[in-house]
């Protein structure tokens, strides 16, 4: 479904992305794993056409991303930090958005109820706590019922039953067979729910296996145990 | 696109800054007109705050704008939307709403006392003035990422383009008097979209029979059809060109 080719993006001297080339095809769920400043939401940017890349290609359901928009239709995006302007209410947020993918199927207001947005729809933006802003962001990406989720450090400012709710939600999305992208630190958040793997560092895409091989080749059971092992032996 | 436009001119019709510049135009101009008995009078010194004020508050409030939507901008830039209309829905939105408290605070009171050929061109030109700083604002605010210097510069542009220009001409034309400026004259004023608009207006007026040979020249040259085609032309491509070259250095920004 998403194709990467040969990426490299520089920001001045700082490589970003070193030659990435990978592919997600539907009905996984891929977790991007790496250090600190890795390139990992870089490559999610990327993707999303927010970054421009220096050289190298994405492709999207067969066709290039570069100078395109309309793929973004099939994608629901959950920033790591979600910032929204200050004087709109939850509600107005959420029309506004409606408004601009104008989708005329149903939309998928799960997220919303478990996390009761409906109730808080007259807060402006600016009185929210990071974790409700978080909430309304995942709200945001599963809305629209996209083929593709991309979350970036989805659980960071959730509360245990937030989280809970979020990882069963992301669960039934891939079992309806959608690629879903996360990145994130807390790789026992993980655990139950990616099939895949992607490890990155300085920008460059180390490697990109199945749970299943990862436990062969560490020898480990626990995927955070297997990671931190990959981890050490590439830190310097 | 036009989903986008609806937004932002909603959002920067709430804001009191516009609201509070209306009525400070709306004051400034029915106070002179009431002061003056001379309408055409008024007129003129109407047209000096005009030129200080308009290009002022539309190149700043713009800029500030524009900063401000940062949030407003990534949100939309990750959803499917062309980078270009998000762009210019925010310019058409700055330039409809600016362009509108400039008709509301100065066109209507100089309807009212002042309908004729002078008016309108009074008010016309007043109004692409403000769309030319709002498309300056929108150029300088996407070369620079930091706020404060965005802001800086967006200063010094309008500083430029009231004083420094007018002391460059003078500088010119005190060093080179020895030899007839008139003609090259006319081609630096459309270095200057506001020195421009002032030409066009002051032609228009009496007063324009005391400015001497210089006036003599300009009145030859701007006075006619091909002058006013020609000013106007200038006046257009000073909103065209910041524009376009924004809207492209926006569409390969990194967000």
């Amino acid at each position: 479904m998403i194709i990467i080719k040969q990426l490299c993006k520089n920001f001045r001297k700082l490589k970003a992305l070193d030659r990435v080339s990978t592919t997600c095809n539907k009905g996984e769920c891929i977790a991007l794993i790496g250090p600190n400043g890795s390139g990992k939401t870089t490559l999610i940017k990327a993707v999303l056409g927010m970054v421009l890349p220096d050289s190298g290609s994405i492709t999207f359901n067969g066709k290039n991303i570069a100078d395109s928009w309309q793929y973004r239709d099939e994608i629901g995006y959950m920033p790591q930090i979600g910032r929204y302007p200050d004087n709109m209410s939850i509600g107005q947020v959420l029309d506004m958005m409606k408004d601009i993918r104008s989708k005329t199927t149903a939309l998928d207001t799960d997220l919303i109820r478990a996390f009761s947005i409906d109730k808080l729809l007259d807060k402006r933006m600016r009185t929210l706590s990071g974790g409700t802003i978080q909430k309304v962001s995942a709200a945001l990406a599963f809305l629209f019922d996209p083929a593709v989720l991309i979350l970036d450090e989805p659980t960071a400012g959730l509360d245990p039953v937030a989280s809970e709710l979020f990882k069963e939600k992301i669960i039934a999305e891939k079992e309806k067979g959608k690629l879903v992208l996360i990145t994130s630190h807390i790789l026992s958040d993980l655990d139950d729910l990616v099939s895949r793997i992607i490890y990155m560092q300085d920008g460059r895409l180390i490697f990109h296996k199945s749970i299943a091989e990862l436990r062969n080749d560490t020898g480990e059971e626990k995927l955070a145990r297997s990671i931190a092992q990959v981890m050490a032996a590439n830190y310097e | 696109m036009n989903k986008i436009i609806k937004y932002v001119i909603s959002d920067i019709l709430r804001n009191k800054i516009v609201i509070i510049y209306t009525l400070f135009l709306l004051a400034a101009s029915f106070t002179i007109f009431g002061v003056e008995d001379n309408s055409s009078k008024g007129l003129l010194s109407l047209l000096n705050i005009i030129l200080i004020v308009v290009p002022l508050v539309s190149i700043i409030f713009s800029a500030i704008y524009v900063y401000n939507s940062a949030e407003f901008i990534e949100l939309l830039v990750s959803q499917p939307i062309r980078r270009k209309s998000i762009w210019l829905s925010l310019f058409a939105g700055l330039a409809a709403s600016l362009s509108l408290a400039f008709f509301i605070g100065v066109g209507i009171p100089v309807l009212i006392y002042q309908a004729n050929t002078i008016g309108f061109t009074m008010v016309l030109t007043g109004i692409v003035l403000s769309i030319i700083f709002v498309s300056l604002a929108l150029l300088a605010s996407v070369k620079t990422r930091d706020k404060a210097k965005g802001i800086g510069s967006v200063i010094m542009l309008w500083l430029y383009f009231s004083l420094l220009f007018d002391g460059f001409v003078l500088f010119l034309l005190f060093q080179f008097s020895d030899y007839p400026l008139e003609k090259p004259m006319i081609a630096v004023s459309a270095l200057n979209p506001i020195d421009l608009s002032r030409i066009l207006i002051l032609l228009q007026l009496d007063v324009s029979a005391m400015m001497g040979y210089t006036g003599a020249v300009f009145k030859d040259f701007f006075g006619t059809p091909a002058g006013f085609l020609f000013s106007s032309g200038i006046l257009v491509l000073w909103v065209i060109l910041p524009l376009w070259y924004s809207a492209r250095k926006f569409d390969s920004k990194d967000l």
